[in-house]
Parts: C-alpha cells; structure tokens; sequence
C-alpha cells in the first residue's frame, strides 16, 4: 500500500485547547453510497416490474445486475436517471433523494451520470465528433476544449479515426464504444451500462468489458452494468486493470495477487432481488433457478 | 380505456406539450439556432408546393365559376369571388392541409424513429430537454411560417385565377385585377392569417406529440405518422369552422 517514504514520519501538531468541531460531521466521500435504492415498487398498468427492490451501490463498486430479459433490469437503470419515476420507495443518488424530482432538477443529477445505452443510441444525424461533444456543446464550451476531450475520450475508446463518420458508417461495436465515449464526456463518477455487450461478437464483447474494468480500477468510477451475459460477469469479477511504467494497461486475473472485493452481483427475478453477493456465492448457488441461469442447465 | 378518455386523455398530453413550448420560452436555454432551422426547412421547404396549390387552386375556381357568373352577368366579379374564396377558406385551409401531410408526417416519423432507437432518452440523459430542443423550435416554426405560407398561396392563387380569366376566358385582366382590389377588405385579410397561426400550432402539437409517444418499434413509427397526419388534417378542418365563425362574429367579416 504505502512505501515506507510516504508514512509521515511525525504527526501534526495539534493545540489540544483550541480544537474545533463543526456542528455537522460530514462523512467521508467513501462512505456515502454512490446509488441507493430503498424499496422501490413500480407497476406498468398491470404488470409489476419491480417489487420491493433495494441495493447500494458503494462508491468505486461495480454492481453487476442479472437477469432474464424484460425483467426489470433496463428500469432499474431509467429510475436512476430520472426517466422514470417510482410508484413508491426512495432512490439516492450520492445522499440526494431524487425520487421526487422533475425534469429540470435532474439536470445537475445527469450531469454525475454517464448512461451507455444497449444499442449506443448515438444521434444518427450527428457525427462521431458531434455526438461525443454533446454534453459540452449543451454547455457552451470553448471550440478547442471540446476538441480536445472528444480526442481524449475517443483515444480512450480507440477510435479516434472515426471522429469524423456518421453513425450508419459504423459497425455495431464500434457504435456501443463511441455511445461510451460520449457517456465519458465530463467524468461522471457514476456510469450505467445497459447490456452493453448485447448482440457483439465475444472479442468485441471482451473489449467494452475490458473498458469497464479500466474505468472502475484506474478511474474509481462507481457502476451499474446490466447484463445477461455470464462472460461479462466473469470477466467484471475476476480481472483487474493496472497500468506499468509506461503507462500501457493491462488486465490480470485475480487469485495471483489480490482479491477483488469491488464487483458484486444482484441477480432479479420477477422484479425481486433473488441474490446479492459475489461471484464466488453465485457460482456455488444451490438455488435450480440461478443455477439454470449461470450454468444454462 | 373507451374513446371518450383516450380523447380526453390525448387532449391533455397535447396541451401540457404546447404549454411547456409557450414556458420554455421564458427560461434559457432557448434554441434559437434550431428555430430558424427549422423555419427554413418548413417554410422555405414547402414554398414550392405552397405555391402549386395555390396557383393551380385559384386557376380552377375562376375555370369552374366563370361561366355561373356569366349566367347572371357577373363575370366581372370572377376576380372577387376568387381572392375572397382564398383569402377566408382555400388559402388557409389547403395550405394547412398540405403542410400537414408533408410537415406533421416528417416531424412524427423524425421524433418517432428518435424514441424507438433511445436517442430521446439519450438526449435527457445528457442533459437536454427535448421539449426544449425538438419540440419548441418546430411549434414555433409553424407558428411564424404557417401565415407565411397561406399568403404566398393566396397571392399565387389570385395569380392562377387571373391567368385562367385571362387566357381561357379572355376576360380583360384590369377588370380581374380591379375586382380583386374591391372584393378584399382588411378583415379579410386579417381573419385569413389568423387562421393560420392556429392551424400551425394543431400541426405542431399534434405531430410532435405522435412522434414522441411513439412505441413499439418501426411499425409504431408508422403509426404514429399516419395518426399525426390524419388527426392534423382533422382537426385543422373543424377548427377552420369554428373560427370562421368567430371571425366572422368578431370582426364583422362575411356578413
């Protein structure tokens, strides 16, 4: 952790008579869930979606959400964003209770969130330059700033060549990576993934997971990724990013060095949370429904 | 739900929509860049079969009601009874019509194809509001080119009509042109703008609420655009009765 340089090798001095306490404590940054659901129900006409559905999400933690499709999943990512509201039960987002917000005090909420949506939904009559630069165009940035984050986030997706094609110019996968880049733009510290890997070929697949990890490890980014692919889950639990000296990433499997503590799963059933846990758990589950779901039988 | 609520129902999402366009104004951001794009591309984009109609409208009135008004010996009120007709009914009334098929189908299938693929929720979820962003600009577009565009009908209408006077009944064009310049007062002409301003804010409304409520896929998209177009020309139809009547009531015009 620390090399015996950076421990301080005195303490601070501190005058025990003149010590100050504010009234209220905050609490550290860490501590504070990222996202937090409190028994949410939510009900279409005569369908219920969700029943009873609570989870948090710590900061720097990838909640991995599992289940069969039309479950419930998606929703779960539009009530965080504010597309949707609850019919009852409280939603968090860094402490604020969003549940009762309109449209216009979610804005600064978004503006903490990036959403990578299942098929990219990038804006078709826009380039891959105009699209990443959204956020930044909706803010009236400087001309040579945006060019320089689309660049940046577009490097970190490699696909800085395609800054300048329309949508319809590019392959599924390559759509899904620049629908994270745009979702990038401004460092939001929470990132929503909706089946972002749905319908790509497995290298492909294995390249947005790859970016995933990246940004949990190396950007401490708190996370939601929806998905009803096993792989990804093995990948998002057992692999770890960590960067050489020449700042060149790469991905290492867990059980030689360390452990990983922050990627948990929440499998949904029937709009209920069935588990909660770590791969490991669900992987030895004795439950035939979750056992069917990861093992196909 | 039985057709009474969904008309009611439907009723209220429209005019929630036309409120928040008429409130956005007063709030930044407002998007005028995209207003005056889409003036351009509604208003000068329709110019040309505005002005088709219009001609070839006002050409067939004098055709049809030249030879009754010769009857009577009126002939020479042809030029009268046309700008009158446009002025008041065709004019506004057809230019709607054509607008709504071209523009309330481009805006519903537009905003439509945009929900289906998430690009709506994409542009919340960025921070944007589309009310703001798509729909306010289109409104207001028709708002301000709707009128336009009726009175380039009716002017190319008089034209169409003086034309067929002229060369297929060889009426002398002064006597059309003076005729016009008699029949037509300022009511007239006031009423025959209203009109339209009304007219562009049913398109607006209801296009862009079919475009945005769109679901179900691509054939949803089809749906909703033939909806939007249907329900506009509709409603464009029964509210020209009614303010008819109470242009006629209010301003004294027709009587």
């Amino acid at each position: 952790m620390f090399s015996a340089e950076e421990v301080p090798q005195t303490l601070p001095q501190v005058d025990a008579d003149h010590i100050e306490i504010d009234d209220a404590v905050d609490l550290p940054h860490r501590v504070i869930p990222a996202i937090e659901f409190r028994d949410v129900h939510l009900a279409f006409d005569d369908k219920v979606v969700l029943d009873g559905v609570s989870f948090t999400v710590r900061r720097g933690e990838t909640k991995v959400i599992l289940g069969r499709s039309g479950g419930g999943k998606s929703t779960i990512i539009r009530l965080i964003l504010g597309l949707l509201k609850p019919d009852s039960g409280t939603i968090l987002i860094d402490d604020e209770d969003i549940t009762e917000n309109g449209e216009s005090e979610m804005m600064h909420v978004r503006q903490k969130i990036g959403m990578v949506f299942q098929e990219g939904a990038l804006f078709d009559s826009l380039s891959v330059y105009e699209n990443v630069a959204y956020r930044l165009r909706e803010q009236h940035v400087e001309e040579e700033e945006i060019e320089q984050e689309v660049r940046r986030m577009l490097q970190f997706v490699a696909l800085e060549d395609a800054i300048d094609k329309m949508p319809d110019e590019l392959s599924g996968g390559m759509r899904r990576r620049v629908g994270i880049a745009r979702a990038l733009i401004g460092d939001p510290q929470i990132l929503l993934f909706d089946e972002p890997t749905a319908g790509l070929d497995p290298p492909t697949a294995r390249t947005i997971c790859e970016l995933a990890i990246k940004l949990r490890d190396l950007q401490d980014v708190s996370s939601i990724f929806v998905t009803h692919e096993m792989n990804n889950v093995k990948y998002l639990s057992s692999e770890y990013a960590v960067v050489d000296g020449n700042g060149e990433v790469s991905f290492e499997k867990e059980g030689e060095k360390l452990c990983l503590i922050n990627t948990e799963v929440i499998m949904l059933r029937d709009g209920q949370i069935i588990f909660s846990g770590t791969d490991e758990r669900l992987n030895n589950s004795p439950d035939p429904y979750i056992k069917r779901f990861v093992h196909g039988k | 739900m039985n057709p009474l609520t969904k008309f009611l129902f439907e009723l209220q999402e429209i005019s929630l929509l036309l409120w928040s366009v008429i409130s956005g104004l007063f709030r930044r951001p407002r998007y005028l860049d995209e207003m005056i794009r889409q003036m351009d591309l509604i208003g000068v984009g329709s110019l040309p079969i505005i002005l088709l109609t219009g001609f070839f409208t006002g050409g067939v009135l004098v055709l049809q009601t030249y030879p009754t008004l010769q009857f009577y010996g009126a002939q020479s009120e042809s030029g009268r009874s046309v700008a009158v007709s446009l002025i008041r009914e065709l004019g506004p009334v057809l230019s709607a019509l054509m607008v709504s098929g071209r523009i309330g189908s481009a805006i519903s299938a537009e905003l439509g194809s945009m929900v289906v693929s998430q690009q709506i929720d994409a542009m919340r979820a960025l921070g944007t509001d589309p009310l703001k962003k798509l729909v306010a600009p289109r409104v207001i577009a028709l708002f301000f080119m709707l009128p336009l565009l009726t009175v380039a009908s009716d002017i190319f209408g008089i034209i169409g009509g003086g034309t067929v006077a002229a060369y297929v009944y060889e009426q002398d064009q002064h006597v059309f042109i003076n005729s016009v310049r008699d029949g037509i007062t300022a009511n007239d002409i006031i009423g025959g703008v209203i009109k339209p301003l009304f007219f562009g804010v049913v398109i607006g409304g209801i296009s862009c609420h079919k475009g945005l409520s769109t679901t179900g896929g691509t054939v949803g998209v089809g749906v909703s655009t033939i909806n939007a177009v249907v329900l506009s020309s509709i409603w464009v139809i029964i509210f020209d009765f009614f303010l008819a009547k109470a242009i006629q009531t209010v301003l004294g015009v027709g009587l």
